[in-house]
């Protein structure tokens, strides 16, 4: 069944994963991406700010993108979204860890200029193995409400 | 890099640009994505963006990597000048990151970084911290992606430096 606005209660979605990020895959990100010592080389990462060589923070972001979607957001209505409010990067991700994540709703409301679609606002924590908050995001995220077109479509 | 003294409000660096072929935008959305409208061209064409459009997250993946590019640039005119190249610190994050309009399979991105504000960091005072708004216009001239971002930036001589005022934007 295809997730609408009505399916977004305020209040804790669900948990995902866990899921393993390997050394191999955080350093053809960061090859391609973010290809800063610290997030490339051991020796260099080793006497950064970060002491050790962690994953580029756009990696973890695209993870959780990831997880979102084979979460739920594949399963939803949803017809894209217009930003992140706010992101923060607490601590880093290592190679090997497992990652889990998080997702609250912090807000869901009607949309006031497309009225056939809501708005939902979620929180999304990723924590690593030892249930250390990695990272934070708060982004919306606009879904289609119950007998809306998309969902009609999505079947 | 620069150092944090070298740094002032308002300073403005063209980043260069990149165009999002079809290709790569599947390439990014198959492993990070997997939503139809970044999949699939006719997906695109009956989703709100219209057509192939490329993950948000991409589009900020590739910001990033303009900037380290643009970066390292600026360190290799620096070492060439014989002056003294240090590598930024991580950022603790960013805010009002906005996907203003979609980036269609085609469209080629100019990408552009200006500082908003400067301070020093309290609790590391070896270190200044940047906010600096990223922004990506396309080849019609239309801004399609802008965020606030935050880095820590070393300073170059912290213990010389005892009566500097944080400035703010």
């Amino acid at each position: 069944m295809t997730l609408t606005f009505e399916d977004f209660p305020p209040g804790h979605f669900g948990r995902f994963g866990p899921r393993r990020v390997t050394r191999e895959e955080m350093l053809a990100f960061a090859s391609e991406f973010d290809p800063q010592p610290m997030h490339l080389d051991e020796e260099a990462a080793k006497g950064s700010m970060l002491q050790g060589l962690s994953a580029s923070g756009w990696h973890l972001c695209s993870i959780m993108m990831r997880m979102m979607v084979d979460g739920f957001i594949g399963r939803a209505a949803s017809l894209g979204s217009p930003g992140v409010n706010e992101l923060r990067w607490l601590a880093p991700l290592r190679p090997e860890d497992e990652i889990t994540l998080d997702v609250d709703v912090a807000e869901a409301r009607v949309s006031r200029s497309r009225p056939d679609t809501g708005i939902v606002t979620f929180k999304g924590v990723v924590r690593n193995a030892a249930g250390q908050a990695l990272c934070e995001m708060v982004s919306p995220i606009i879904v289609q409400r119950r007998g809306g077109a998309a969902a009609e479509q999505a079947g | 890099m620069r150092f944090f003294e070298d740094i002032e409000i308002g300073q403005r660096r063209e980043l260069g640009s990149f165009t999002f072929t079809a290709e790569l935008i599947k390439k990014f959305a198959t492993q990070f994505d997997p939503q139809r409208f970044h999949l699939d061209e006719e997906e695109g064409r009956k989703s709100l963006f219209g057509g192939l459009a490329a993950s948000g997250w991409h589009v900020g993946s590739v910001c990033m990597k303009l900037l380290v590019t643009d970066g390292q640039r600026l360190a290799s005119e620096a070492l060439a000048r014989g002056e003294k190249v240090v590598a930024w610190g991580p950022s603790p994050g960013f805010r009002e990151l906005r996907w203003i309009k979609p980036v269609l399979a085609g469209d080629t991105i100019s990408f552009a970084s200006e500082v908003e504000s400067l301070r020093l960091s309290e609790k590391r005072p070896e270190w200044g911290i940047l906010e600096a708004r990223n922004t990506g216009t396309n080849q019609r001239g239309e801004l399609v992606f802008s965020l606030l971002a935050t880095a820590f930036v070393p300073r170059r001589n912290p213990e010389g430096i005892t009566h500097m005022e944080p400035s703010s934007r």
